[in-house]
């Protein structure tokens, strides 16, 4: 559509349906496209290349409203990871101990996800791969929080930087696992304040993704988003939604299943991936 | 609990001052369709089918038979709802066994979909109806993948066959192989092989995804698809099918709360069935899947559809107007008695329909224990009085009740009971056409939105359920959308509601809707 000669209705018509193949959703996606007309009205554009500008700028815009630095100065400073099941919480957490590793930071991970089968080999291995410490449950099907409070305990003992706390996914309509994630967090904060709470979204997803924020930011209290799998042909455009009706930053981003495979958060490259 | 969903509250503002039933105006299809459009948007169907099946609705809509029971939004909600479990469950199928076991079973899709665990599920409801199945790790490269397989094999009580540790040691392609061979020397008689989760886009992957196949030549390959997934449903689905083709579609998570509408997108793209619903962590958490399920979770409507499409098949407009009368006027009679119950039984299983009534997932177990039956004993009562008997019930004396019990196979006792339960309908019926609330005794307040789960204590299984006669009347006012004198059903035409007669945004069931489904369940 930017590759056109004029902007007309079905410019109009090809914006909608790009904006809604990024999983903007229908919402956001009126927002966008009724803004760009106004625009292109009060500014008596013609050029599509124009309206190609001005559309990468309001994306720009409304994504960088937020500071998507990760608080990471508390000693210890406590991560915890959280979110549905099958995003990339386990693999985010191996990336992100081997990022911390390379700038020579200490990391202790704790495999609190003491449910799904294998999860804590799993996690255990990533560990490994990176260079960090790894506390394990003591026996199987240990209760979740005290495997979070034992990696908290160890890492202020022995002087640990970074404590990556990995939990099971959990739908955000298991009311019992949400009560456990909130249970999590204050076993943990009675030791220390937590730095950050991670919650992962599959870029892959669609509207869903908005209520699985809510629902996370409301029982376990979310300061940062990470968006995974963004290497795949999905846009992610549902964290738009997610950051302006939740105040919450995009802090990560994983781009694929190898160890180096995660950036932080720059709306700038995120919008021209989406526009190109 | 969502039973009026936000496509219907949406209906029934655009519809509120609709008077004419019926008549399917250019204008009137075209605004219900935005909503619909909005609403299978909001769900994640993807936007080129959404295009192409709003389109096939709206032609549908202008060019039908017009339907007299229904104002335009309900008919095309309809129409939507019919297409929409045809492209869903039209090709729906069940697993294929092979003539020559090994049946092999190949799962693929995204990196987390859920493919590990289906595959226990899968074994663990093969095993179940006797088959001997194994499980194959042929995902070498996600960390510990084998060992989640392993777990997920002791859990499910099948065999797994992983010859090598995974973890980025050993060919996938080569383990598979390895695989049927091992079967068919062990005799194994399905085969579910594990392989890794990869992205459409990764050209590598898929064409080991493609050889795997291959060397397999497997009888199903299914794709599990995450119910969440958004827009890319689409690009995903055609890669997979261009680059490993699939036979079949597991929906997977659908425990959760998104709407689902991938299920709409890669049914209605590539065209295979959706065979299974994936809806836990356990292993038990396993199903074959429904389409007009999945086309009322899409549509976000609840079941308020199948209860039109009964309303308007049962009743037509004249009839139920003629009922609502009956009860204004004081004059219901055992005779209309036998009438509404006939006309319960034309609507279909009773317990289905009750089931589909807002606030009915709360009283399963009442639901599990009614027993329809005594809707054709109380038939079978009063079809054998005669009809000065049925006009005037005050001339049952004892004789005549001995006589009504020999013809109809009953005891006395059971004809009594019946007569004190049609006194007690019609005078509740009384009330309720004179506008009140009726008495329901141990009901206390009735809260107007809530679906406060009252439940019956728990029966004994084949007892029966109290106050058929009751129940029967209550579900016939409610059924017929007969609402006090005032507001007779056909008239309002308003918004999206029961049967015809609730105003337009009301959200839940009146107190009495309510008060007589409670009673309806529970013991009398």
């Amino acid at each position: 559509m930017f590759a056109k000669k004029t902007i007309d209705e079905t410019t109009w018509d090809e914006l909608e349906e790009a904006l809604i193949g990024a999983d903007f959703g229908p919402d956001v996606t009126e927002q966008v496209v009724d803004g760009l007309r106004e625009q292109v009205q009060r500014y008596g554009t013609t050029d599509p290349a124009d309206l190609k500008r001005m559309l990468r700028e309001t994306l720009e815009e409304r994504l960088s409203k937020l500071d998507s630095t990760l608080k990471l100065s508390a000693r210890p400073a406590v991560v915890l990871m959280v979110g549905v099941n099958g995003v990339g919480k386990t693999t985010t957490i191996g990336k992100f101990a081997k990022f911390l590793r390379n700038y020579d930071r200490t990391v202790v991970v704790g495999a609190a996800d003491t449910f799904r089968a294998a999860a804590v080999e799993q996690v255990a291995t990533w560990a490994e791969r990176a260079g960090a410490r790894i506390v394990r449950p003591q026996q199987p099907g240990q209760d979740p929080a005290s495997v979070a409070f034992q990696t908290v305990e160890l890492a202020m003992r022995e002087g640990v930087e970074i404590v990556l706390i990995d939990t099971a996914g959990r739908l955000q309509t298991k009311s019992g696992l949400m009560d456990e994630l909130g249970k999590i967090k204050r076993v943990v904060e009675k030791q220390t304040e937590i730095a950050e709470v991670l919650l992962v979204l599959d870029a892959t997803t669609g509207q869903n993704g908005l209520a699985q924020a809510q629902a996370f930011i409301e029982h376990a209290g979310v300061t940062g988003l990470v968006l995974t799998k963004l290497d795949g042909s999905a846009r992610g455009g549902f964290v738009l939604a997610v950051q302006e009706q939740t105040g919450i930053p995009i802090k990560l981003v994983g781009q694929g299943e190898a160890i180096g495979d995660l950036t932080g958060f720059t709306p700038h490259v995120f919008v021209q991936n989406l526009i190109g | 609990m969502a039973t009026f969903g936000t496509l219907s509250d949406r209906l029934a503002e655009t519809f509120k001052n609709l008077r004419n039933k019926g008549k399917l105006s250019p204008a009137d299809v075209d605004a219900t369709v935005r909503e619909i459009r909005r609403a299978l948007l909001d769900a994640d169907v993807a936007f080129d089918v959404v295009k192409a099946f709003t389109g096939k609705v709206r032609d549908r809509a202008l060019g039908d038979e017009v339907n007299k029971a229904l104002n335009p939004a309900q008919q095309v909600v309809q129409i939507v709802n019919e297409e929409l479990v045809e492209i869903l469950g039209g090709q729906q199928r069940r697993l294929e066994f092979a003539k020559n076991p090994p049946t092999v079973i190949m799962l693929a899709g995204l990196q987390g979909a859920g493919k590990t665990t289906l595959a226990g599920k899968l074994a663990k409801w093969l095993a179940k109806d006797g088959h001997t199945p194994l499980l194959v790790a042929c995902d070498l490269q996600r960390p510990n993948a084998v060992q989640q397989l392993q777990v997920v094999g002791e859990q499910a009580g099948a065999a797994v066959f992983a010859p090598e540790p995974g973890n980025g040691v050993g060919d996938p392609v080569k383990v598979a192989k390895q695989a049927i061979k091992f079967a068919k020397d062990k005799v194994y008689d399905t085969v579910i092989v594990d392989t890794a989760g990869r992205l459409g886009v990764d050209a590598d992957m898929m064409k080991q995804a493609a050889n795997i196949r291959k060397a397999i030549d497997p009888d199903e390959v299914l794709f599990v698809i995450d119910a969440m997934i958004g827009q890319d449903a689409v690009a995903t689905a055609k890669a997979f099918q261009a680059g490993v083709d699939f036979t079949g579609v597991v929906l997977s998570k659908l425990d959760g709360d998104a709407r689902g509408g991938a299920a709409l997108s890669v049914a209605s793209v590539t065209g295979r069935p959706i065979m299974f619903a994936s809806t836990g962590e356990t292993l038990d958490a396993f199903e074959p899947f429904h389409p007009d399920r999945m086309a009322s979770r899409i549509l976000d409507l609840g079941d308020i559809l199948s209860l039109i499409e009964q309303a308007q098949q049962a009743f037509d407009e004249d009839e139920a107007r003629a009922v609502a009368e009956k009860f204004a006027t004081d004059s219901f009679t055992l005779d209309d008695f036998l009438k509404q119950m006939q006309q319960l039984r034309k609507m279909g299983s009773i317990k289905g329909m009750l089931g589909m009534l807002p606030g009915a997932k709360g009283m399963r177990e009442q639901l599990e224990n009614f027993d329809e039956r005594e809707i054709v004993r109380t038939e079978a009562i009063i079809q054998s009085m005669t009809p000065q008997e049925r006009a005037l019930p005050k001339l049952l004396n004892g004789s005549r009740r001995l006589r009504i019990a020999r013809g109809s196979g009953m005891t006395v006792t059971d004809v009594n009971q019946l007569v004190q339960r049609f006194e007690q309908a019609s005078k509740m019926m009384k009330t309720v056409a004179k506008g009140g609330v009726p008495q329901v005794p141990g009901m206390g307040p009735i809260p107007g939105a809530s679906y406060g789960g009252k439940k019956a204590p728990a029966k004994k299984k084949g007892s029966k359920a109290g106050n058929p006669a009751k129940r029967a009347a209550q579900n016939a006012a409610l059924a017929s959308g007969a609402k006090p004198a005032g507001s007779a059903a056909g008239g309002s035409g308003s918004g999206f509601g029961l049967g015809g007669g609730a105003p337009a945004g009301d959200k839940a069931p009146s107190a009495e809707e309510m008060a007589s489904l409670q009673k309806f369940l529970g013991r009398g």
